[in-house]
């Protein structure tokens, strides 16, 4: 009796050593993954003066918005951040849709060489975007798209594809395919059946390729550094990389610009976590 | 799947893959004039075919001109002295820029620094991944703000955290106050970006703590499928937590590990912007890897065809060392 309790209770003590220790492990490691971050903005909020001062300062104190202020008026950061944008929002419209018209076809027709055509696509997925880059940069060249937001787009596009094809077929191909077969024989044709009830029915998957697509181009650098030479048709990633390479030491301007370009995609992360989720197993595990 | 006569079956005996006849468009309002089974069969697969040709061809015509044409494009480019200008010729040099590649010390210093890299990264990723995904992988509260917080280093920029790291590891840097001036394990400022090993170390270090996450990520949904009466099983023949690991959760999460592993040295092996933003391949060279190297010979000294060539053996390299990795992983298994 008096030893069962006793040893019930070691269990217990052992248990919530176990769980503390588990949380303790969780919170240094969370800490390692943040402390960047949050030393970075503080960083982003100080003057010149102490952006490299020892012993380091963590909450800056003069704190100023002028690296802030001069990042986005001075130094034409609104202007990167406008063309991120529109080369973001222009990649991820066209990709979803090329995409999304690939899969139905892959998911619900059938044809000659269809299997071909699939594997032909997925090559892409194993071959590394900067493999293709001295080609790519001649068939720019050729086709001048050279030094244009145009050529970052078509570009972004392309290698998107095979990702977002891969993905959306796995779930168009889980939709029954009754409910189409039952628009079929009220005379919808291939397109209307795509456009009014595959699409629709599809919202998660679609979703979870367009955040993708979006942070993939939003963050792309290799290609934005080879083709683009105007400062006033560079995006963010490639402008914050220019210009700390040649100010090398205003550490606050760099990171209040690095802010500008992060925190959009911590917001659009934490918005759609579950999606992220989504994503990252239908590519991986199941298959 | 073309099996001669395929007579239209009704709509609604849809087997596994109905989709077929589905797609004919079939006019439901004209059933009577439907011309012999096997006219109509075939009539109906041109016309599926002719549908599907329409929803493939913007797509696929994008990727073949931009995807595949610069795949052969780069193979043919590496066997040529290439000239950037348009008009002047460019001349076939056979193997000459692969026979360069293998006498440029650069060349080799550069494939032993991603090497590296790839062997500072990969088990790193695996186990601490792994670590967290198993701290987290059962209903606890603040489940979803930890996995917030581990994933955020993978969804930022690369630009934006190797300008940090480059911050962080400065000679008056984070790294430096923290192992010198406050836990005094060194004596001195260690110059991390000014050194070859070093400065691998710094770069390591940014491609651990920015792909955690991702690692997390696939194992806390791999560790989802673990059969739970195995773990209760194997608990009450009394096996501890490291038996029950050993023998129920790692045989079960198995093709993670090896989605994982695979992925993370292709990863490994394309490291460039990290390397090109926090030492810029220098101290002369001294942290080159492949990927900088050959987008310096690219498109610093415009040498198409010798960064192709590097470009097309980093290819083959990692292609080989995958295919290397999956019969590793199918043959052992059983014995594991």
């Amino acid at each position: 009796m008096l030893a069962t309790t006793t040893r019930r209770s070691t269990v217990t003590r052992r248990r919530t050593f176990a769980v503390s220790a588990r949380y303790a492990v969780l919170i240094i490691g969370a800490g390692i993954m943040i402390v960047p971050f949050v030393y970075m903005l503080s960083t982003s909020f100080k003057s010149q003066a102490f952006v490299l001062s020892l012993p380091p300062q963590f909450i800056p104190h003069p704190a100023t918005v002028s690296n802030y202020t001069e990042a986005w008026t001075s130094y034409d950061f609104a202007r990167y951040f406008i063309n991120s944008l529109i080369v973001a929002v222009l990649t991820t419209a066209l990709s979803l849709l090329l995409s999304s018209m690939m899969a139905y076809a892959f998911a619900r027709f059938d044809f000659g060489g269809k299997e071909a055509l699939y594997r032909l696509l997925l090559l892409g997925l194993m071959i590394p975007a900067m493999m293709l880059i001295i080609p790519q940069f001649v068939l720019a060249k050729y086709l001048g798209l050279l030094d244009s937001l145009a050529g970052l787009v078509v570009f972004y596009v392309a290698g998107s594809l095979p990702l977002n094809t891969f993905l959306l077929r796995g779930f168009f191909a889980a939709i029954p395919a009754e409910l189409e077969q039952a628009m079929a024989i009220d005379g919808a044709g291939a397109w209307r059946r795509y456009w009014q009830l595959i699409l629709p029915l599809a919202k998660p998957a679609l979703a979870t390729a367009s955040i993708f697509t979006f942070l993939a181009s939003w963050d792309e650098f290799a290609w934005a550094l080879t083709i683009i030479n105007t400062p006033g048709k560079q995006t963010l990633p490639l402008a914050i990389a220019l210009f700390q390479g040649q100010n090398s030491t205003l550490w606050g301007l760099v990171f209040a610009a690095s802010a500008m370009a992060v925190i959009p995609v911590i917001v659009v992360f934490l918005v759609f976590q579950r999606y992220f989720v989504q994503g990252l197993t239908s590519g991986a595990v199941k298959g | 799947m073309t099996t001669g006569v395929t007579p239209a079956v009704p709509a609604g005996t849809a087997g596994s893959r109905p989709n077929r006849r589905l797609s004919n468009g079939l006019r439901a309002h004209r059933p009577a004039a439907r011309p012999p089974a096997g006219r109509a069969a075939r009539r109906a697969r041109a016309r599926q075919r002719r549908t599907a040709l329409v929803f493939l061809a913007p797509g696929l015509a994008l990727f073949i001109a931009l995807i595949i044409y610069p795949m052969i494009r780069a193979f043919q480019m590496s066997f040529y002295d290439w000239n950037v200008v348009a008009s002047a010729a460019s001349t076939f040099t056979g193997f000459s820029n692969y026979v360069r590649a293998f006498h440029d010390p650069v060349f080799w210093r550069a494939s032993v620094n991603s090497a590296v890299y790839m062997a500072f990264t990969v088990p790193p990723q695996i186990v601490l991944g792994l670590g967290v995904a198993l701290l987290l992988n059962n209903k606890a509260p603040g489940r979803a703000l930890f996995r917030a917080l581990f994933y955020l280093p993978v969804v930022t920029s690369w630009v934006v955290v190797s300008l940090l790291f480059q911050y962080l590891f400065a000679d008056s840097g984070l790294v430096n106050w923290m192992l010198h001036d406050v836990t005094h394990l060194t004596s001195t400022p260690t110059s991390w970006l000014g050194g070859r090993w070093t400065g691998m170390v710094a770069v390591s270090a940014l491609g651990v703590w920015k792909g955690i996450g991702w690692s997390m990520m696939i194992y806390l949904a791999a560790l989802q499928g673990v059969p739970t009466e195995l773990q209760e099983s194997a608990q009450v023949d009394g096996a501890n937590a490291w038996q029950r690991f050993r023998a129920v959760t790692l045989p079960a999460i198995r093709p993670a590990t090896v989605f994982v592993t695979v992925m993370l040295v292709i990863g490994g092996f394309n490291v460039f912007t990290s390397v090109l933003l926090v030492t810029g391949g220098g101290p002369a060279d001294s942290t080159q890897v492949l990927l900088t190297y050959m987008y310096e010979q690219a498109f610093k000294n415009l040498d198409f065809g010798y960064g192709s060539a590097i470009a097309v053996l980093l290819t083959l390299f990692v292609f080989v060392l995958s295919l290397v990795q999956l019969r590793a992983f199918r043959s052992d298994p059983r014995e594991a």
